[in-house]
């Protein structure tokens, strides 16, 4: 699969990334090889396997439904970019 | 042409449990901004989840109070979008293989049949935050207590064909998920929400029509609104020659009306994927034995026991399971006054309209099942009558006691006393001759005229069957 | 004092010959007067090391010291520490002061071990070279003109010019062994769900794993009694018992069978390279061991597998970086929009963005089953390879990197040629078992790493065989000459 310029936008866009303009046909002709080395992949036949999502053969453990967790909104908010009244801000939403 | 309407609803009900999903934050409602919100519901760098067993609990209840395919395997994947109230950029979901499959319920429409609506799926995904958007100076304040709270999304098919119809349903999974006790199912908190996909088509074709989503509605009220101005200005947009696009939809209820929601509009690529901190959920036949024992008898077989035992019509039945509670109330009075019929007129009729002309729920209710089963007994020993015994709830309603403090303290005892009775008649009688008469020669409707005046005068504690009877013997009639 | 091991360290410590706090002074000493050529630390706590040394230091007089109670280490700046900067080698993180510790570093706290500082590492993990990163490139001390490998290059360079006693790494797809092999020194990445994961930031949350960077192997399995264990906060880490990892090291390998893959052998193996891991290969048949070839026929398709799996879920792992809890945001953000996408195009660098992006296509609609699902297949395939060899050996061996280090700045600028200097240690990672390596020799000067392979759990007997190798070998003990 090769990717062009729009591709990339749209992917950029997507994963809300600031590209700049002049750098875009770079990584269209980067991500492009790269998606040619990960094609290889279509070298071997897997319809018969089953996808392995996770390396162990495990099953989720269960927490007890207890609170054990305190209030610490004035450590966690010192590292923010910008809070007010203890919420976090950003431009405003429209819905 | 003639129209159907074709919808199915998916209800977000948040799960009652004391921490969230992933993490041992408080639940709790109302605490003040981010105060709830720890490093894990923060998204914080390099923070896990790990999930809450109580929560697999209360699918696994549900899935079986709907007689549902449970998933022995069921894995939780994530679903990636950009939004402030959701921190980690992507939302904790199910989406292959959700841990409840398909169920049904039943639901009781306006002319008294039932009808079947299919469950397509229920599936387990933390809520996100909230944003607040009054208060800031061209910004908007994100709270995330909210995140990371546990909800089950319940999916239904397209089997509703009108807005009454996906109100019952709507009701009765509310009432449901009351009874089995996983949800508070508090509306105005937010506890219960719902989505409705609408569509319409010519009535008799086959394929659905285009749908809109209509998001977020919070009551049963507008639910029906919002579902009925869709499928009118979905007709409209048809007839008018033009084509229903399919989109999202936020209904305004201050307007009642809906209109497209412009910044989902964006075609959204969610790109689901098992999520790679959580590993698969499985749910043994063990545990689901445990918590089949726990299950609560579930309104449908609770309303036929009512109706069998109690010999209760299948509308009182229904109205009364329709709530745990008021099952619950009508079963302590009932017991105790041992009359069905009688507790349920009382708690279906004078008890229900005080509640909601007080706008109280049943657990807030001055009187109690005690209370009123004991007024009742008095009604039926025919210490007051049925008169009285409305003065007497009031009374209970107002806090001035239960009914034998009530009866005690205003001497609202009925007389029984046949003596006391006969001199109010004997006045009676004297004071009346022309109506005497009348009666003697057989005008016999005036027989009220004479009990009316011995109840006015005895300030109603006279029995009215015992008055008839007194001056037809007096009279020789 | 720098030239011991931590378990010669210990021993000093223990019987008093010298001081945490004068070992620790040492070791700060030298990172002033090595580090700004090597550039293997972001962050160097001198004043919170010493704060930990004198502790220790009574925790030793008190007599409750266990061994690594005193001994200096530097952290990968991947762990979140408390009150300290946590950057992950990137702008995005430049300014973020962890408000929490991971359980590898409470763990560490927990044992009485000092943290010099937080080392250098490729932007979020992403890389082989440690070129990627934000603080810019970490030089190879044998070579300062050479790489030291990635991600956990700052690591392996600390450790290997004797700027720390041990530290710790990560490895997603070779990033502990690979630049242990570039450095001359040992790692040892763990079984998957071995080490908690938690406080330690994700880049591919199905193939992070926490191990050791070190001198030795005995110092690897200090290190790893230390680290290992189960931490109910990581859903992914196994409640298992953890074994003595000193208990075996001398045990002898008469009759182990060591496993080589003729496709770790093949085309594209420098020449000289491999006769330093034959050589190292004849020490062990000398020491007893059986060897026998294998084959691993899906190894080709570990690195296109793995570009798929560690990028879709590292573009979902990095959507966290937003600019509105923590980390980088750009100046006045006109809109939502603009505050997502500059935040993330200013704090991200280009191979970060890269991962991201082609993680973001190969999950999205109508890619799905030919990129993800198919590499979630493959890994399987690539899985089950190493289950059925390993029916047949106890370890498996192989060169850990196909070349020694290369130059700062050759593959820079090609995605594709730097992907492919892991391809002998990513399919461990896919697979989820045990890695290390262990230092073997050196080819054109330059330190060549062999690397182990063992099964689930299995990280005794490899600590046992690298042991084994290191009491007749003493490639571990080499340091280059320019730092001593």
């Amino acid at each position: 699969m090769s990717l062009d310029s729009d591709d990339v936008k749209r992917i950029a866009h997507l994963a809300r990334l600031a590209i700049d303009e002049q750098d875009i046909s770079t990584y269209a002709t980067n991500l492009s090889n790269i998606l040619g080395l990960v094609e290889q992949m279509s070298a071997v036949d897997t319809d018969q396997v089953s996808p392995m999502a996770h390396p162990l053969d495990e099953v989720q453990r269960l927490r007890t439904d207890a609170v054990t967790e305190q209030n610490q909104r004035e450590h966690y908010q010192s590292i923010a970019p910008q809070v007010e009244e203890g919420h976090y801000l950003v431009p405003r939403v429209i819905e | 042409m003639e129209w159907e309407t074709v919808i199915g609803l998916e209800i977000h009900t948040q799960l009652a449990t004391n921490s969230k999903i992933f993490s041992g934050a408080s639940t709790a409602y109302g605490a003040e901004a981010n105060t709830q919100a720890c490093a894990v519901d923060l998204g914080l760098p390099g923070v896990l989840p790990v999930l809450n067993r109580e929560v697999v609990n209360m699918a696994i209840k549900f899935g079986l109070a709907i007689d549902a395919e449970l998933t022995p395997v069921s894995v939780f994947a994530r679903k990636n979008y950009f939004y402030p109230d959701l921190p980690k950029g992507y939302q904790i979901s199910q989406y292959e293989l959700p841990i409840v499959g398909l169920g049904k319920l039943e639901i009781e429409l306006e002319n008294g049949e039932t009808k079947i609506i299919g469950v397509t799926r229920a599936h387990l995904e933390e809520d996100a935050g909230k944003s607040v958007h009054e208060g800031f100076t061209n910004m908007t304040g994100i709270d995330l207590n909210r995140a990371g709270t546990p909800l089950l999304e319940i999916v239904s098919e397209p089997d509703l064909r009108s807005a009454k119809e996906a109100v019952a349903y709507m009701k009765k999974m509310h009432s449901l998920v009351r009874y089995l006790e996983i949800s508070d199912g508090n509306m105005q908190e937010g506890s219960f929400r719902c989505d409705a996909n609408v569509s319409v088509r010519p009535k008799g074709q086959k394929e659905f029509g285009t749908r809109a989503e209509l998001k977020n509605i919070n009551s049963f009220r507008f639910v029906e609104r919002a579902i009925n101005f869709e499928v009118e200005r979905q007709i409209d947009v048809i007839e008018g020659g033009g084509k229903v696009v399919q989109e999202t939809r936020l209904y305004d209820a201050n307007k009642d009306e809906t209109r497209s929601m412009r910044s989902k509009e964006e075609a959204m690529d969610y790109r689901y994927f098992p999520d790679p901190d959580l590993l698969p959920v499985v749910i043994t036949e063990k545990q689901i034995d445990d918590i089949r024992k726990t299950l609560p008898e579930l309104p449908g077989a609770k309303r036929d026991r009512f109706m069998n035992d109690f010999k209760l019509s299948r509308e009182d039945a229904s109205l009364i399971t329709s709530s745990r509670e008021m099952a619950d109330y009508f079963e302590v009075v009932n017991a105790k006054c041992q009359d069905a019929k009688l507790a349920a007129n009382w708690v279906t009729g004078t008890l229900t309209g005080a509640l909601n002309k007080d706008g109280k729920d049943l657990s807030d209710s001055p009187v109690s099942a005690d209370m009123l089963a004991g007024m009742l007994l008095r009604l039926k020993d025919n210490t007051i009558s049925g008169k009285i015994a409305k003065e007497i709830f009031e009374a209970m309603w107002q806090g001035e006691g239960d009914a034998d403090t009530i009866i005690d303290k205003k001497g609202l005892k009925q007389i029984t006393d046949t003596g006391a009775i006969e001199s109010v008649l004997d006045e009676i009688i004297a004071a009346n001759p022309k109506q005497v008469e009348e009666l003697k020669s057989g005008k016999d409707k005036l027989m009220g005229f004479f009990v009316g005046q011995v109840m006015k005068q005895t300030g109603g504690k006279a029995n009215p069957g015992q008055v008839n009877q007194l001056l037809r013997k007096k009279l020789d009639l | 004092m720098y030239q011991m091991t931590i378990a010669e360290l210990a021993a000093g410590l223990k019987s008093g010959q010298f001081s945490s706090e004068e070992l620790t002074q040492s070791y700060l000493q030298r990172i002033k007067q090595y580090d700004p050529e090597l550039n293997s630390y972001i962050t160097v706590l001198e004043e919170q090391a010493l704060a930990q040394a004198k502790a220790a230091d009574q925790r030793l007089a008190s007599g409750t010291a266990g061994p690594l109670t005193g001994i200096p280490l530097a952290q990968k700046d991947i762990f979140c520490t408390n009150g300290v900067k946590t950057s992950c080698g990137s702008k995005m993180l430049d300014n973020f002061i962890s408000p929490y510790d991971a359980t590898v570093i409470e763990k560490f706290n927990a044992a009485g071990a000092v943290m010099l500082g937080k080392t250098n590492m490729d932007e979020f993990a992403m890389g082989s070279s440690n070129e990627t990163s934000f603080y810019g490139a970490v030089k190879n001390p044998w070579n300062t003109k050479a790489v030291p490998g990635g991600s956990s290059g700052g690591s392996a360079a600390a450790v290997a010019a004797r700027l720390a006693a041990a530290a710790t790494g990560t490895d997603t797809g070779g990033s502990i062994r690979q630049p242990a092999a570039l450095c001359g020194i040992t790692g040892i990445k763990p079984t998957y769900g071995r080490v908690s994961r938690y406080g330690m930031i994700a880049f591919a949350s199905s193939l992070d794993q926490a191990g050791t960077m070190t001198q030795t192997a005995e110092d690897s399995a200090l290190m790893l009694q230390v680290m290992a264990g189960f931490d109910e906060r990581d859903s992914t880490c196994l409640d298992k018992a953890v074994p003595d990892y000193t208990a075996n090291l001398n045990d002898d390998i008469k009759g182990l069978k060591i496993g080589l893959p003729k496709e770790y052998f093949a085309e594209g193996l420098d020449s000289d390279l491999a006769k330093v891991v034959e050589a190292a290969i004849d020490e062990y048949k000398k020491l007893g061991a059986e060897v026998v070839e294998i084959s691993l026929p899906n190894s080709a398709l570990s690195v296109p597998a793995y570009y798929v799996v560690a990028p879709a879920e590292c573009s979902s792992n990095l959507s966290r970086f937003d600019g509105v809890r923590f980390g980088h945001r750009c100046d006045d953000p006109q809109d939502l929009e603009d505050l997502y996408k500059r935040s993330r195009g200013e704090g991200f660098g280009s191979e970060v963005k890269r991962r991201i992006m082609i993680g973001t296509y190969a999950l999205s609609a109508g890619y799905y089953d030919a990129y993800y699902l198919k590499a979630q297949k493959v890994r399987q395939l690539i899985s089950d390879d190493f289950k059925q060899a390993f029916k047949d050996v106890d370890v498996i061996m192989a060169p850990t990197t196909p070349t020694v280090a290369f130059n700062i700045g050759e593959k820079a600028d090609d995605p594709i040629t730097m992907y492919l200097s892991d391809i002998n240690t990513i399919a461990v990672n896919l697979a989820g078992l045990p890695g290390m390596s262990i230092p073997a020799g050196f080819s054109k000067e330059m330190p060549v790493g062999l690397q182990i392979i063992g099964n689930y759990f299995d990280e005794a007997r490899l600590l046992n065989v690298a042991h084994q190798y290191q009491t007749v070998t003493d490639w571990h003990r080499r340091m280059p000459e320019q730092f001593a």
